[in-house]
């Protein structure tokens, strides 16, 4: 099955962000996570499709809207190697990809059910310290959230 | 220094590190000088702990401090669903400084942020412990007259030691060469080791001490906790093979030192205690000294 034909299966949009290249798993949290279950735009979204590179994937697309570097780079934690295409007038405008960043604030829970920000109410803050593996070193109790056993807020 | 928070050993350069080991020597010279006279220190103390709070107590008595606080959060606002947020904002308006040892991890990293006075962390759980770090430093160098170049052993369960990871890294700044004992069950964490791999320092494994008492010039002891075993008959096995007595001490070096953070169970035999090369009770005694300094430096008399 040829990319063309994939993308088909999802209607293009005539403006917006395509989110490419999620792992088929992880849709729903990366609309959760960009806060798509509550935009006002049409959405569309497939998942398990196949694609050539992963097996399967998902895809979102998202009409009217165009997000900060720093707002996508969030989903890197579930959607590493997730394309990120603008869409003006049908075409693309342009093509990047995430990226994992150097902290991590706010989004993932640590691990460590004695740390402090299971206790009270603060804002996870973690250290990435392997993006391929991914590892997180947690700023208050200094242990290491892996990716078996990471969950997100 | 002055108003700065000390919740991980890591907080302090090498340098920062050295200044309170060098202030300590003064107050081991020294030990009573009341220059924390109109000052009030906070000792919060969530979870019980004889060593470290007294020792914290007893630098402030001798600094001439006055302290506030509680030595268990059964009777306090704590128990009836106080936040630690609120905890430590009020107590900071009532003191200069807070001493807080917390089970939970990462409170005293949290507390520093919000507190407006500095915090030491006295042990927040299994995480840090630096005061006991510092003290540990402070008897290495007393013994050896320096820090640098050491051959240090380490012997017992240092998987789950929170002061054997903490010196372990600490002493990454003073090319150490590691000699670290322990049953296959309890050998030090690669988070850990990694830190010595980092600096291309030399570390050597062993399963049972005897072969390194003749090569160290220092040897830490730990305890064995038997619930730290999966298979008791595993600890049964092993117990005995990480004690030390008298009769092992024929040929050590010359400055050779045992240390042990305590408190010791059979570890180490008391037969030990009056040989001159057991040190684990001047250095409880140098916990004093350290925290002196330490308390001095934050509040800026030093």
């Amino acid at each position: 099955m040829n990319d063309k034909v994939k993308e088909l299966k999802v209607s293009a949009i005539e403006n917006g962000t395509v989110i490419d290249h999620i792992p088929a798993g992880a849709v729903f949290q990366v609309i959760k996570m960009l806060k798509l279950d509550v935009f006002d735009q049409m959405v569309l979204f497939g998942t398990n499709l196949e694609s050539k590179k992963y097996g399967y994937k998902g895809i979102i697309k998202v009409s009217n809207k165009f997000f900060k570097p720093e707002e996508l780079n969030k989903i890197a934690l579930v959607a590493p190697h997730a394309s990120i295409i603008e869409i003006r007038d049908f075409r693309v405008a342009q093509k990047t990809l995430v990226e994992i960043p150097e902290t991590v604030s706010g989004i993932v829970k640590c691990f460590n059910p004695n740390c402090i920000t299971n206790i009270e109410v603060i804002t996870t803050r973690f250290t990435v310290l392997e993006k391929e593996d991914i590892r997180l070193k947690c700023h208050y109790c200094e242990k290491i959230t892996v990716k078996n056993n990471m969950v997100f807020k | 220094m002055k108003n700065k928070s000390l919740v991980s050993i890591n907080d302090f350069t090498k340098e920062e590190q050295l200044r309170v080991l060098e202030a300590a020597r003064e107050f081991e010279a020294n030990p009573v000088q009341t220059i924390l006279k109109d000052h009030v220190i906070a000792s919060l103390f969530f979870e019980p702990s004889t060593r470290t709070r007294l020792s914290f107590e007893s630098a402030i008595s001798r600094l001439g401090g006055k302290i506030v606080g509680f030595s268990e959060a059964s009777n306090t606002s704590v128990k009836k669903g106080e936040s630690l947020r609120d905890t430590i904002l009020t107590i900071a308006n009532y003191s200069d400084l807070i001493v807080m040892r917390n089970p939970i991890e990462g409170s005293a990293r949290f507390a520093s942020e919000i507190s407006p006075v500095p915090i030491i962390n006295a042990g927040d759980g299994s995480n840090q412990h630096p005061t006991q770090t510092l003290l540990d430093l402070y008897s290495i160098l007393q013994t050896q007259d320096t820090l640098d170049n050491l051959h240090v052993a380490f012997v017992g369960d240092l998987k789950y030691g929170r002061t054997v990871h903490s010196l372990v890294i600490a002493l990454c700044n003073y090319n150490t060469t590691f000699h670290l004992v322990s049953p296959v069950e309890l050998k030090l964490p690669s988070s850990v080791k990694m830190h010595i791999k980092e600096k291309n320092l030399a570390y050597h494994q062993y399963t049972s001490m005897e072969e390194v008492i003749p090569n160290t010039d220092i040897l830490y002891m730990t305890r064995i906790q038997k619930e730290r075993f999966s298979d008791p008959l595993e600890f049964e096995r092993i117990k005995n093979s990480y004690n030390l007595h008298k009769d092992m001490l024929v040929d050590t070096k010359e400055n050779f030192k045992i240390l042990h953070p305590m408190p010791r169970v059979n570890e180490i035999h008391i037969n030990v205690d009056e040989d001159p090369r057991a040190y684990y009770f001047q250095q409880a005694l140098n916990g004093v000294y350290v925290r002196q300094a330490l308390l001095s430096i934050l509040l800026g008399y030093r």
